[in-house]
């Protein structure tokens, strides 16, 4: 039995920036506790000797050569930030 | 050298201190896209989707970047992983636009090596080094152009940085310099990372703990982005000192995250940090795993030049230079090229073996040639005088042309001009004096022009000879050959 609390569905919430509901952090405990008994089912197969399996096809990492074919394009970049300024983003202060 | 101590109120505390290094990775593109690292680009030039974490946007490994890691591994002597595992390290941050850093958590590209610590007089240390993951860099972020914004430049998001994370096995300020030092120098000498600390492509996230000598391991504090090695120093220093005067008063050392002022000369806790090591680590799903084989290691190692420990025992054993002159060549590549050119070029100039004029060439390089640079604000890559230029100003001294001491005045001309000593020589009209008949003139003039000096010496008074071969020299400006003037001097001296 999975047993997430309030007190962790709001720490998760707050590490992801996800604004929730004070009224809403009950219910979603509900829901992930739910979600994760379901997945725990999979407990149940014996995996012992088992590598993880890191992709459904055979298939291997692409490598790419060292050559610069990219970049350059400060417009396309900067094309959907709320605001930039002198190419740069600008977001809300973040000083420590 | 004795242990480094911290002396409290309550007796002797040691220091224990381990050193996680970010190097940037010397490659054309980044780690996972095709955009450029040049350093000092127009912001967000240098950007590609990729690395701007647009939505659909996927990594592709650049190889570079894992050779550069491998052969790092290989010169620390460490394990290769031919299997190794990209992860997500979760964290939210504006110059993170990924909202996560790809990095290697459970299964790094390189395993365990080892650093030998040259810690003067002959003394050595071998430091730990437990992996070497590679991971992406995250953009820039500049608080204080705006008042009410902070501007990103994701430039440097994404390039690829080698995590070079030590055993705590390092026990003084000292010793964690000598460290960074001889990593510095490795990286440098093999061409993974430029070792530019100024530049920020290498800086220190330093975990230092007290103890009592022989006691368990305390709890740590890290210290993070310490970007010059002086700074590192100084902030074990201070947050060793702090955590004594802590334990001391009763309290205790909680785990965290402190940030090095080196103005103020303290560390102070960066509590906003706590938090975000909640990293949730998981396998990048965008990514299978990294693996290559025996052949791709074994093109790394043949790829790598004779290292600096390597370079100084041949130093000293073929060419005959003591510990403390093979240390200080070898440290920086550079330099230790510049000796051997220089070595080369002289042998062959002089027709001898180059152990014969090994020892010359390095008290001439780390005396005179140091010595002068140091003064100028230089460097050696940008040494007026180049290493052939020096082996043409110690041949002349060789082939007995110069005297060592006019050889100075040479030296410094050169120096200054960039001008070849031979023309020195030549316009200056600086060539020794060694044929006899000449200099036995000046002697008989010299001893002429001093009758009194003469009856005292024949009076027993033994030490004037020195006060004639001065007189000597200074009649022919330091042109006579000074062992023919000792030679030729005496006999007509004693009459």
């Amino acid at each position: 039995m999975s047993n997430i609390d309030k007190a962790t569905v709001a720490k998760i919430a707050r590490l992801a920036r996800i604004k929730i509901e004070e009224d809403k952090l009950e219910p979603l405990a509900g829901e992930l506790n739910n979600i994760l008994d379901w997945v725990e089912q999979l407990s149940e197969v014996n995996t012992d000797n088992i590598e993880p399996m890191s992709s459904v096809v055979d298939a291997k990492l692409r490598w790419r050569e060292d050559t610069v074919d990219d970049g350059d394009k400060q417009d396309s970049v900067l094309k959907n930030a709320p605001n930039a300024e002198y190419g740069f983003f600008a977001v809300p202060k973040v000083i420590e | 050298m004795s242990d480094y101590r911290i002396q409290g109120a309550k007796g002797d505390w040691e220091v224990v201190v381990g050193l996680e290094v970010h190097a940037q990775v010397i490659s054309n593109a980044k780690l996972f896209s095709g955009a450029s690292t040049e350093f000092g680009a127009e912001p967000n030039a240098q950007v590609s989707l990729v690395d701007a974490a647009m939505p659909g946007m996927l990594p592709t490994i650049n190889g570079e970047c894992v050779r550069q890691a491998v052969r790092t591994g290989l010169a620390l002597g460490a394990q290769i992983n031919k299997f190794s595992v990209f992860d997500r390290k979760n964290y939210f941050y504006a110059d993170l636009p990924q909202g996560y850093q790809i990095s290697q958590f459970k299964h790094p590209v390189v395993g365990e090596g080892i650093v030998l610590l040259d810690l003067g007089e002959g003394k050595t240390k071998e430091v730990g080094v437990e992996r070497i993951h590679l991971e992406q860099d995250a953009g820039k972020s500049m608080h204080d152009q705006h008042p009410q914004f902070t501007y990103v430049d994701l430039n440097r998001s994404g390039v690829a940085l080698m995590e070079i994370v030590s055993m705590p096995d390092m026990r003084s300020p000292d010793e964690a310099g000598a460290y960074l030092t001889k990593l510095r120098s490795i990286v440098r000498y093999i061409g993974s990372c430029d070792g530019n600390m100024e530049q920020g492509s290498m800086r220190a996230d330093v975990n230092v703990s007290v103890r009592k000598p022989g006691d368990e391991l305390g709890t740590r504090c890290e210290i993070k982005n310490v970007n010059s090695i002086r700074f590192v120093r100084q902030a074990i220093e201070v947050e060793a000192r702090r955590q004594v005067d802590i334990i001391e008063a009763g309290g205790t050392i909680d785990q965290e995250t402190r940030l090095f002022d080196p103005n103020k000369g303290e560390t102070r806790s960066m509590r906003s940090k706590e938090e975000a090591h909640d990293y949730r680590y998981f396998p990048d799903p965008d990514l299978l795993p990294l693996e290559f084989d025996d052949a791709f290691i074994e093109a790394a190692q043949d790829s790598l030049p004779e290292l600096p420990d390597v370079k100084k025992a041949r130093f000293m054993s073929a060419l005959g230079l003591n510990d403390y002159n093979a240390g200080v060549l070898v440290a920086e590549k550079e330099q230790a090229d510049y000796f051997e050119t220089l070595v080369a070029a002289l042998a062959k100039a002089a027709k001898k073996d180059e152990a014969a004029v090994a020892v010359k060439a390095s008290n001439w390089l780390t005396g005179d040639l140091f010595g002068a640079l140091n003064k100028a604000g230089k460097t050696i890559a940008n040494s007026p005088v180049t290493a052939e230029q020096g082996a043409d100003l110690l041949v002349l001294i060789e082939d007995g042309t110069i005297s060592g001491r006019i050889a100075k005045d040479v030296f410094e001309i050169m120096f200054e001009t960039g001008k070849d000593a031979a023309a020195i020589v030549e316009e200056k009209g600086l060539k020794q004096v060694s044929d006899t008949g000449a200099i036995e003139k000046i002697i008989d003039e010299v001893i002429a022009a001093n009758p009194g000096q003469l009856e005292q010496y024949r009076a027993g008074k033994d030490k004037l000879l020195g006060f004639f071969v001065g007189q000597v020299m200074k009649a022919t400006q330091g042109k006579a050959n000074p062992g023919m003037v000792n030679q030729l001097l005496k006999p007509k001296l004693d009459g």
